[in-house]
């Protein structure tokens, strides 16, 4: 949980520190451990990380945004019960119970953050970033959010309200960025190419149509 | 608890670092864990705000040092040993040294997408009527509990606005102990940055937080 430049995360592309060997040695020893005892079954761990490693991620989310962009009923729909919404496009499950969608505007921005933990919406962005569970992140949202999308290279108005949500309890928040001007006349599958994972955290924007 | 987990506001841990195109996993044991840890939990031999627990209550230092799936092991390990289910010896052997003892049920890999899918919704039917509505003004209690709590550290002793009120759910503080569910009314508090932080914090922040109902008093 030390700053992400030398987070162990980091250290783990390139597995050489004893720490590393000894932590997986640890895990690949309990593993045995339940399989042996048959409190899990490997074919089950096999099918988890291949959801969380193919199957769920921040396409899910590109998708629910896009089609907000484009479809005023659904964007009216996401804003006032975002779970019926996202669920009318098949998403929804483990961490996404209970979803709220967070409309950004010319005058509101909005920002997602779990100071206490990691508390993130699974179902439409997938398992949360490195820099979204480390210390300087949580530590800053709250109290600097200004300073902390400074780091992401982005500069807000002076006078952009900056609505900070953090993640306290079992309500999952998916920020709906605003749609880049230029994309007039675009189609959901191409806007959603434009759709960024920070950008649905608040921590970015979406990508410009110019830079495709 | 006050535990180094509660980090909003914590001065000190420098920039944030983005990785351009990072992988979902660093390291092949991070996948093991998060499946281990997945796996385990649909046992129910736990909740998720036990495991929560499991992960904060650790000392500081340990805490700051680890990181995130280091700690997600950590309190495996801790969950599992305190619920009978590996000896500590066994952990030190890296092996099984004893007849297991049963647990309520053990996930099939046919069962796994459902699982993922369903989620566990923490929505529950009221016992009683909400105490706030949205509007209502709001004071954080200045509260310490040694146990777990969701209510940050910054937040404690401010007063706020109540802006949504999302029904009834499990409250962690309860549920993390064994204590049962005790569902209490649950409300988004937005609190002016100036506020939490002082007259030199920026005056167009606001912050929420999602707060159960015995966290909160009527503002005086």
């Amino acid at each position: 949980m030390s700053r992400a430049g030398d987070d162990p995360h980091r250290a783990a592309d390139h597995e050489h520190g004893s720490e590393l060997s000894e932590t997986q040695l640890r895990v690949r020893a309990l593993e045995s451990i339940l399989v042996e005892k048959g409190y899990v079954d490997p074919a089950a761990l096999d099918v988890l990380i291949e959801t969380y490693e193919t199957k769920v991620g921040p396409h899910n989310g590109a998708r629910v945004v896009a089609k907000a962009w484009v479809d005023p009923g659904f964007r009216q729909w996401l804003l006032t019960d975002s779970d019926a919404a996202i669920a009318s496009l098949g998403y929804g499950g483990r961490q996404g119970e209970a979803m709220v969608a967070l409309e950004n505007t010319a005058s509101v921005h909005n920002l997602v953050v779990c100071t206490l933990c990691s508390c993130y919406p699974v179902p439409v962005l997938g398992l949360p970033p490195v820099w979204y569970k480390s210390a300087p992140y949580r530590s800053r949202a709250v109290a600097d959010p200004r300073g902390v999308l400074h780091d992401f290279g982005v500069e807000l108005p002076a006078d952009t309200e900056v609505r900070v949500w953090d993640s306290t309890a079992e309500v999952r928040y998916l920020v709906l960025p605003m749609r880049p001007a230029g994309t007039g006349g675009w189609g959901e599958a191409e806007l959603a190419r434009l759709v960024t994972r920070d950008s649905m955290i608040g921590a970015g924007l979406p990508k410009r149509p110019d830079v495709r | 608890m006050n535990g180094a987990h509660d980090m909003g506001g914590v001065h000190g841990f420098g920039a944030v670092v983005p990785e351009p195109d990072e992988p979902v996993f660093h390291a092949d044991w991070e996948r093991r864990v998060l499946a281990l840890v997945l796996a385990m939990g649909a046992t129910g031999e736990w909740t998720l705000d036990a495991a929560r627990f499991a992960r904060e209550n650790r000392p500081p230092a340990e805490y700051l040092s680890k990181s995130y799936y280091q700690l997600w092991l950590g309190g495996l390990e801790q969950l599992l040993v305190e619920r009978g289910l590996v000896a500590p010896a066994e952990l030190a052997a890296g092996r099984s040294l004893r007849p297991a003892k049963p647990v309520r049920r053990t996930l099939a890999a046919g069962e796994a997408t459902g699982l993922l899918k369903r989620g566990r919704p923490t929505n529950r039917e009221a016992p009683r009527p909400a105490r706030f509505q949205v509007g209502d003004q709001v004071r954080a209690k200045n509260i310490h509990p040694l146990t777990h709590t969701r209510l940050p550290r910054y937040a404690r002793g401010r007063t706020g606005t109540v802006t949504r009120v999302h029904g009834c759910h499990v409250f962690p503080d309860s549920n993390a102990h064994g204590h049962g569910e005790d569902p209490q009314w649950l409300y988004t508090v937005s609190f002016p940055g100036r506020e939490l932080w002082g007259a030199a914090a920026d005056p167009t922040v606001t912050v929420s937080i999602d707060a159960f109902e015995p966290y909160l008093e009527p503002a005086p």
